[in-house]
Parts: C-alpha cells; structure tokens; sequence
C-alpha cells in the first residue's frame, strides 16, 4: 500500500480533462515551486520562479530538456496562503487533453507524485485551510473520488493491460520467492550463481515494461487506437455519425499519415480510449464503402478492424446490402446502431440483435441521442478484453505510466546490483519494489502474496 | 470452594520458552511472579527439533538478548554445536543457528528461573481464568487452589486438550506424553475468548547406535563460534562441537508414502487442526511436490547425555509400521531403531486478532498471552511473545507505559505486529521476507538498536548499557574517518588492488570509495589503512557494512521514515468506526473488529484502502480541531 506521502509534492490536472479553453496543471507541496522552476523558462531571461514573490503571476514556456511542450502562465502561490496552505504552482496552459498530459509527465519526472483522489481536498483540510464544517464534505470527496476509481481499476482488471501486467508481476513474484525460500532455508535451497540467472529471466521483464512506458510516449498514445470500420448502406446515418463523433472531440483528432501514404486515419478520443477509423481513400468515401467498392473492398477492411460499427437506417427494412454486411459482421467485435430513432423505426432491435448476434443501440446521430450509451459499449469491450487493440497494449493513463516508470527504475537497480555483485538479499528489496508498482496499475496490493508463492511453489522446512 | 488462596503480582501459565522468558523478565523487575506448569522435569522443554535460531529466529533470539531476555545465554551456555547460516549472503541474513543438548538447554533454564528473586515455581495445572468486570483477578487450579493476581500471562503452548496422533493411535497427551491441559479452554471460552485449533508434528527420535553413518555426508560447526548473547564472551565459548549428518529421501521412500497415505490421520481427516505450510511432513511434501526425486533429511543429536538422534526433515503421523518402512528406505538408516515416534499433535490456541501489540486481550484487562498459544510456532517466536507480554504484564502493573516495538525497529516488531494484525490461520513463524525493513533489521546489530530500550524497560544492566555506548561512538567515529581517509593512486595502492582483481585508480579516492567496491571491504583493506584503531571484529563490522552498503541502507531508512509518520498517529481503541459516515462499509467492520491503535495498524489490516486511511486522517483532525475547540471556551 502506497501512502503516507503527505509531505511529498502532489500534481495533478486541475481542470476538468477536455478540451475546453485554458488547463491548469496543479503542484503543491513543499518543492512545488522548486519543481516547476526546474521545467518553467520564463520570458525574461534568468527569472526563476524560486524568486518571485507570492501571488504572482509569470509569462513563460514549459519545457521537457530541450522541447518546448506549450507556452503557460504560471502561478506561485507561497503557503500557507494557498489553497492547500502549501507551497502552489498552477501552470496554465492552453488546453488540449494531450498537452495538459505531457506537462504533467513532466512534472511527475521533475519530481512529483501524482496526487490521490481528494488529496488536494485533504490536504487544505489538514493544513487549517478549510473549515470544520467541510470536513464531512472532504472524506465524502475522498471516497466518492476513490470509489470512481476503484470502478476504473476493476474494469481494467480484465483488459488486456492487466493480463500483461499479471504475468510480468508473476514473474517477478516467482524469483522473489525462489530468493526468499533459499534465504530461508539455505541448507535445502541452492542459491550459487543466481545472478546470472535472474539477469536472464529480467532482462524480457525489463524490455516488456520499457515497451509499455514507450507505448505512452512519441504521441503513440495519438497513433494507435481501436482500428474501427463504420459500415452501412448508403443514406444509413454513417456520415451523421462521423460528424457527431469526430465533431465532439475535434480539437484532439488529428490527421497522421501511415505507413502507406494513401492511408488517411482519424482519430476519435472515447474516454481513455482512442477510435482510429480507418479507410483507403479518405474517411468521406467511407460511408459509400459498400456501394462503391463493393463488398470485396469492404471485406478487406472489416477483416482488419478490431471493431465494427454498423449503422442501420432504422427508418428503412433490412434489404440485401445489410444481409451482406451482416455476412461481414460473423466472428468480429461489432455494435450495431440502430439509426433514426427519432424518426418511426421500422427495425426491430431484439430483431437484429437476433440477426446480427452482436449488441444493438439504439441512437439518433441527427439528434445525438444514445451516443453516450455507444460509448459506454465501447469501453465496455475494450476493458472487458474483447476488443484486442491490435495486439498493442497502449498505456493511456498517467498514474499507470508513473508507476510503469518507477517499476522500470527498480528492475534496472536490480540488473546494476546483480553487476555489482550485491548479495542477493538486497535484489529481493528492488524486485519488491518493482512488483509492489505494478501492482498499483492493477490495484492489488501485495498483503502477503511473497509468503504464498514460497509456500506453494517451493517445497521448505525440517 | 477454594482450599488456598495466594495473592502474587503475575501468574505465568506455562514454562516453556515463552513462560519462561514471561516470568524471568516479570520478577527481575522486581513484581511477584509465580508460573505453572504441568510438570517441573518439563521447564524449558525442546519437545522438537534440537536447536535454537537458524534463519530470521536466529534474529528473534538475539533482539531478546538485547532487550535482557534469557534464551540467548542459555543456548550459549547448553550449544553442542553452531554455524551461521548465509554467509556467503548479504550480512541481513546472516542467521545464528545452534545444535542445543535438550537435557542441558532444559536444566540450565530451570536453574536459572529456580534462582531468581521473586520467582516461585509451582507444578499445577491451570484450569480457570479468574475475571471480574472484564479485569483478570487471579487463576484457579485443577486442585481447586486460588492464585490471586494483578495480571496473568498466558503461555499453554500446545498444551490445551492437546492430542498426539500417529496412524489410528490418538493419545490425548501433550508433547512427549506429558500431560494434556483439559480445562482451560472452557474457561477461556467461558470468558469470551475465540479459539483455534492448530496442528503441528515432529519426526521420529532414533538410536545412534542404528545408523551408519557412513553412507551419509558430515555436517561440522563454524570454526570460530559467534556466541548469541551479547554479554557472551566469545572467547570463552569456542569448544569441540558434535556433528550432524545429512543423507536423503529416494524414490523408495515415497512410493512407500504414497501407497500409505489413506492410512495418514491428516488424510483420512482424523486430524481437524490447521498445519503449517513450511515445516511440512514427509508425507505432505511427497503429495504436494511430486516432482521432487529426493528430500534432505538432517539427522541432529538430542544431546551428548543420549544416544537419540533426530531425523529433522521427515516428521510424520503415518503409523508405526510405516515409519519404520519409510526409514529404513534411506541411505544409512536400513538398520534404524527407533526410540520415539514420529507424531502429529493438535492443540488449542487463541485467534491472536483478540491481542493488542502488547500483548494483553482487548477485552480482559491484565490478561496476556504469548507463545504458541497464540498461534505461532517455534521455541524463538514463543520466547520473544512470552517476554513481551511479562514485560508489558510488569509495565502495566508498575503504572509505566505499555512496551511494543514496531515493525522498523525489530522482528519481534514484525511478528507481533502480524499476529494482532493479519489473519493467521495456520501457526505463525518468522521468516525474513516478512521483516520489510530487514536490512536494518540485522542480527549484527540487535544490540545496537535494543540494548537501550532494554535498559530503560530495567532489563539490562549498567555495565552491558555502558558497553554499547561506547561501541555506537567508536563506529560513529570510525566511519568518518575512513569517509574522510584519501587513498592516492601511488605504486603500493595500485599493487594492492591488483592482487584483489581491482581496478586501478586513476585519481585519488577515499577509503570507503575502496570499501564500496564489489571485491573489496573493509577487512581487506587493512593492508594499505595504516591509522586503523583496533577496533572489536563486531565494531569493525559495523563500520564495513554501514558503508559498504550505504546507498540500499539510506533508502531503507526513508522508507522507515515514511512508515514511522503513520505508526505515530495513535487510535483510540474504544472508538466506533461506524460513527465515521465515508467509510466504506467493509472498512468499518475490519477496524471495528481489529481496533487499530495507530493509522499505521489500521493501514495493514487486509480490507482498509489507502483512501479510508485519507478519511480516518481527515477525521481525527476534524476530532482534533473540535476538542481543541471546546477547549478554548
């Protein structure tokens, strides 16, 4: 269990994550300001930001190294006349969910934690910043927060990053065991030239974790997504559709070119998840894909969606064109919409749902009806583990990478130990570390797993 | 009615490891002690395996020692051999273990508790725990006898309706046929007290005369004996030591095994106690580790009074006659004669969830327990319980404050804090693994962690006090000079490294620069120190491993840090948890039924998020801030 950290430095993004006008990235803590001066250039040359009085505000750029992630005004607030009644450093920034998440990277890098859920809350509360009567208020904040959390966790629990996390973990789990049992009990358990062998064992580990932080970064979390083909017979809704969607989240879509030139993706932001629709000639012959290139065409693409999104024209009977597509649908993850659902349907959707043996949803694209619910689908297959994000695990999430981060530190103080010849007893300590980090991704703490696993793996005692 | 009526400060129940240490401590604090046992010949009793210590419990017996408990130099007076586990391993698992003469072990104890002041000894059994009003008042014996008492201490170890079983035979006896205590377990039930029930075994004794030796490999002690008292002189203790011998299990062993399973007690469900996992019979590692061609099987001496021999690794409860087949299958027992049986025993202990860490029940005032009667086992984990709580049963009595260590300042610490703390459902023995803070947590340097404690408790003389303040100056000492030495890189230093497979130096460096290096230390670098102080082998020791390893032991350190901030906000144990409306439900019931006493307890109980730690903080300040409130009007 990681707590107990009230005197670390906490940062997390204060605003709501949208792309809504101005951001602001929130430090506090006794280093706040230290921390921010380490990534903030201001306009003037050499002012520093450990300088300024309190309550001041400062022109400048944020900075990772040598790249410039967005230009801010930054805030120093001095405690105790902050909200927290620490040391505060607001940056605001201009917005944007993937800025605002790489400015706090970096300040996690430069030296911060991410803060708990409620812990700015709390901390104003337990500094005398808030008065008595809020204190109710501040623990309802705090297990709401956690719950809201908790609920992300368990969802997470069955996706695909958590298989990967589990066995990673398992692995590491295991050698701490075989460590442990021949610490233990050395006269019956050999633990000669161990080193090489968990050098052995690590180094896939260590490769498997640094590909997971990597996946975050290089603005992969932009460039890979649920490879999704939206398919239905023309005037069915599809275009409605794609405006609807790509409309809500405009700001954070970008066009990227692939690997083949004439690929054009776009990218569709679900929450923590991003849509990549995908299509040959341009997302606007997308909707025609059908009476265009034909079924063959249409074929190819679905056969490399991981997802299927079939509109229906719910004002129209099912003809042929939806036969083919329904052909299409057998043996892939697909959501069927039924489209026009203010207009009089004439599908039924317990009919299709028959049919096409896939969920059905009933929306209006015209009138935004029922997207919230395709959403939820969504995530709801990804996190269930249905929809395999082309065999990629991308890490979306920052507490994840943090703690992805530290893990990666602590197995690469094990391989430097296991090169400094330390005893291996000092291996168990990092290992520990890293296993008790990855746990958190997954939110299992690590109670007593290390005696289970030498118990029921390792044959011990008189 | 009662026919005699005592009145003493503390009644120790039991004179085992843990019963003794219990009343040792108790009456060297001046307090009035009496302690029962079932029969006088048993004080001390090694009813198992003939040595005291080996890996983690060779740390439990030193922290004793620091703290002025008994078993320590009483191993070093009794030892017939002894070797320190893990050397080649980092100094945190270095582990003192000693072959004991179980005659000697058990006599030398009972000569010691016989000339102690303010101590009585009685052979009594126990049969009732006198309350009232949720107070303990004194105990009552099967004879009807009354012992009044300001505090009880509890130490049955697997004495209650303890039952010994090998095959279909079930003797309601406890170890080695002694007699079984019947009726406490109703009294303790009687006044509200959650019992277990565990189970633990032992193997087979044998005739020395029996075995060929020949077929099996020698095992011999250390060279140089390290004594585990910290008032041992070490000199004084190295002697010509007994050897112990290892042979192994085979193929033959275990079909003999297999085919006999149904006939084992714990298979065919006879036997109801929960056994624990790391000290398994050959039969349970047969069945759950089938791949496993062979097993180690230790063959130890009892003593150098008797020919018996224990044949450590092979403890069963299968019948008579297939202990003998099973024997007789490994190298150089064809021959073996055996004198004693192996045995399961199963015995009535307490859920220790209902302890505070120091040990008293939450729910009787003045009544405490430890030992195997707690749930744990191992002659080192009882005796480190037993002193506890005879200390903490002396503390309350004399007015001072309750005694507990945590889990960053020794195991006793950890093994305390996890059987009040944790479900245990199988009987509780320390290993290192558990001990997180265990680079710290050193049998090197025991004394320089408890000594003080134990001096202040008044458990530790004037003179061992004396004694480890200068050694704390000298290290201190010692450690800034080699930090501030420099080494040039001159012909005899570059000579020197070489002959040791190190680098050259290209420019200057510090001593402890050299100690850090892999191939180096501190010993070694004797030979190019030219004002080294003659510093004690331990001193010194302390001087290379505070160095050499500075950078694993400085974050240990921030670690302890970090802990020690929660560990210091203190609960109150009458507090309803329920009255705090954001806690989760399941996080109520847990602290409702634990009562943590700090937020640090609170956040190890299996079931409390880190996020009902935030609330439970933001609570008390709210409590703190109202109190502080009412106060100024």
């Amino acid at each position: 269990m990681e707590i107990g950290k009230h005197s670390d430095t906490i940062a997390a993004i204060a605003t709501a994550m949208n792309n809504s006008g101005i951001g602001i990235i929130r430090i506090s803590g006794k280093e706040a300001i230290a921390v921010a001066d380490r990534i903030f250039e201001s306009k003037k040359k050499g002012k520093s930001l450990k300088n300024v009085p309190s309550h001041t505000v400062h022109y400048g750029l944020i900075k990772d190294g040598n790249i410039i992630l967005d230009e801010v005004l930054a805030v120093v607030m001095r405690g105790p006349h902050s909200y927290t009644g620490e040391d505060t450093v607001e940056i605001n920034c201009h917005g944007g969910v993937f800025v605002m998440k790489k400015i706090l990277e970096a300040v996690i890098r430069y030296g911060a934690v991410l803060a708990e859920p409620g812990e700015f809350t709390k901390r104003a509360f337990l500094n005398g910043r808030i008065d008595l009567s809020q204190a109710e208020a501040v623990m309802d904040v705090i297990t709401s927060q956690n719950e809201y959390a908790m609920e992300n966790s368990v969802h997470q629990l069955k996706g695909s990053l958590s298989k990967k996390i589990k066995e990673l973990r398992g692995i590491i789990l295991y050698q701490m065991a075989y460590i442990e049992s021949a610490l233990d009990d050395p006269e019956h358990i050999p633990l000669n030239e161990y080193g090489k062998e968990l050098q052995k064992v690590l180094s896939p580990v260590i490769f498997e974790v640094e590909k997971l932080v990597k996946s975050s970064d290089n603005g992969r979390i932009i460039s890979e997504g649920i490879r999704t083909v939206i398919l239905g017979k023309p005037n069915a809704g599809k275009s409605s559709l794609m405006n609807v969607l790509l409309g809500e989240e405009r700001a954070i879509v970008t066009d990227i070119a692939g690997t083949t030139r004439d690929v054009l993706e776009e990218q569709i932001r679900l929450g923590d998840l991003f849509l990549k629709l995908v299509d040959t000639a341009g997302i606007r012959e997308t909707k025609d894909i059908v009476e265009q290139i034909g079924v063959s065409r249409a074929k190819e693409a679905a056969g490399k969606a991981d997802l299927i999104i079939y509109v229906v024209d719910g004002a129209r009977p099912l003809d042929e064109n939806d036969q083919e597509i329904i052909e299409l649908l057998r043996d892939k993850q697909a959501i069927v919409l039924l489209n026009k659902m203010d207009l009089e349907l004439m599908v039924d959707a317990n009919d299709l749902e028959k049919r096409t043996g896939h969920p059905v949803i009933e929306i209006s694209a015209r009138e935004e009806l029922g997207l919230e619910k395709l959403k939820k689908e969504i995530t709801d297959l990804f996190f269930s583990g249905k929809i395999d994000f082309n065999d990629e695990i991308v890490i979306t999430n920052i507490r994840h990478k943090q703690a992805l981060e530290n893990a990666w530190k602590s197995l690469d103080m094990v391989m430097k130990g296991i090169e400094e010849q330390v005893p291996e007893d000092f291996l168990t300590i990092d290992l520990m570390d890293a296993y008790e980090k990855m746990g958190l991704i997954i939110g299992e703490s690590v109670e007593d797993d290390l005696v289970q696993e030498i118990f029921g793996k390792f044959c011990m005692g008189k | 009615m009662p026919y005699l009526e005592e009145s003493y400060d503390i009644v120790v129940v039991g004179a085992g490891h843990a019963g003794c240490e219990a009343a040792l401590a108790s009456a060297r604090l001046g307090l009035e002690t009496i302690v029962f046992t079932v029969s006088i010949d048993s004080i001390a009793l090694m009813p198992c395996n003939p040595n005291i210590g080996g890996s983690s419990k060779g740390h439990l017996v030193r922290e004793l020692d620091a703290l002025g408990g008994e078993m320590g130099k009483n191993i070093d007076k009794t030892f017939i051999q002894s070797k320190m586990l893990n050397e080649s391993k980092g100094p945190a698992v270095h582990s003192l273990r000693a072959q004991a003469d179980k005659q000697e072990y058990s006599r030398e104890m009972r000569r010691t508790l016989e000339n102690t002041d303010h101590l009585t000894i009685r052979q009594a059994e126990v049969s009732e725990i006198l309350v009232e009003e949720k107070q303990i008042t004194g105990v009552r014996t099967s004879s009807g006898a009354v012992y009044h008492a300001k505090a009880v201490v509890l130490a049955t170890g697997t004495y209650l309706r303890a039952r010994c079983i090998y095959g279909d035979v079930s003797n309601p006896t406890g170890p080695n046929g002694l007699q079984a205590a019947n009726a406490l377990t109703d009294s303790l039930i009687a006044n509200g007290i959650e019992m277990f029930r565990f189970k633990t075994g032992t193997p087979a004794r044998v005739d020395k005369r029996s075995i060929d030796f020949s077929k099996m490999e020698e095992q011999f002690g250390d060279e140089r004996i390290v004594p585990f008292s910290f008032s041992t002189d070490p000199d004084e203790i190295q002697k010509s030591q007994v050897s112990c011998w290892l042979t192994y299990t085979n193929s033959e062993t275990h079909r003999i095994i297999k085919e006999n399973i149904q006939r084992s007690p714990l298979f065919s469900g006879v036997i109801e106690g929960t056994g624990p996992r790391y000290c398994p019979s050959i039969e349970d590692k047969v069945v759950k580790f089938p791949d496993k061609e062979r097993h180690q099987v230790f063959i130890e001496p009892e003593g150098l009074y008797t020919n018996e021999m224990y044949l450590s690794g092979m403890s069963s409860s299968l019948p008579e006659d297939v202990q003998y087949q099973m024997y007789r299958t490994v190298p150089g027992l064809e021959q073996v004669k055996i004198v004693r049986n192996a045995y399961a025993i199963e015995y009535d202990c307490i859920n220790s969830r209902q302890l505070k860490p120091s040990l008293e029940f939450k729910a009787i005032r003045g009544l405490f327990s430890g030992g195997q009667f707690n749930g744990s086992s191992g002659y080192e984990e009882a005796a480190v319980q037993g002193f506890m709580a005879g200390v903490n049963a002396a503390m309350q009595i004399l007015g001072r404050e309750a005694f507990v260590l945590d889990r960053s300042q020794a195991y006793i610490g950890v093994l305390i804090d996890d059987l009040v703390t944790k479900e245990n459902h199988e009987p509780y023995r320390m290993m290192t693994s558990r001990a997180e803070y265990r680079l710290l947590l050193r049998q090197d340097n025991a004394d320089l962690r408890l000594r003080e404690i134990g001096y202040e408790i008044g458990l530790v003389n004037e003179n061992d006090y004396q004694k480890i303040k200068k050694k704390e100056q000298l290290i201190e000492k010692e450690i800034q000079r080699v930090e501030k030495t420099p080494v040039g890189a001159n012909s005899k230093i570059q000579n020197f490294l070489e002959c040791h497979n190190s680098t050259p130096l290209k420019t200057g460096a510090t001593l402890a620069e050299l100690i850090r290096r892999p191939e180096l230390d501190y010993f070694i670098l004797n030979e190019i120190d030219d004002n080294r102080p003659d510093l004690s082998y331990d001193t010194a020791e302390q001087v290379n491993i505070s160095i050499k390893y500075e950078g694993y032991l400085k974050r240990q350190k921030q670690q302890v840090a970090q802990f020690k901030k929660l560990e210091s906000k203190k609960l109150d144990d009458n507090f309803d948890y329920s009255k705090v409306g954001s806690l989760r439900k399941e996080a109520v019931q847990k602290l409702n039924l634990y009562k943590p006493t700090s937020i640090g307890q609170a956040s190890r109980i299996s079931g409390v998020s880190p996020a009902d730690i935030s609330v439970l903080l933001v609570y008390l300040e709210q409590m703190h801030r109202r109190r502080q409130m009412s106060g100024k009007e």
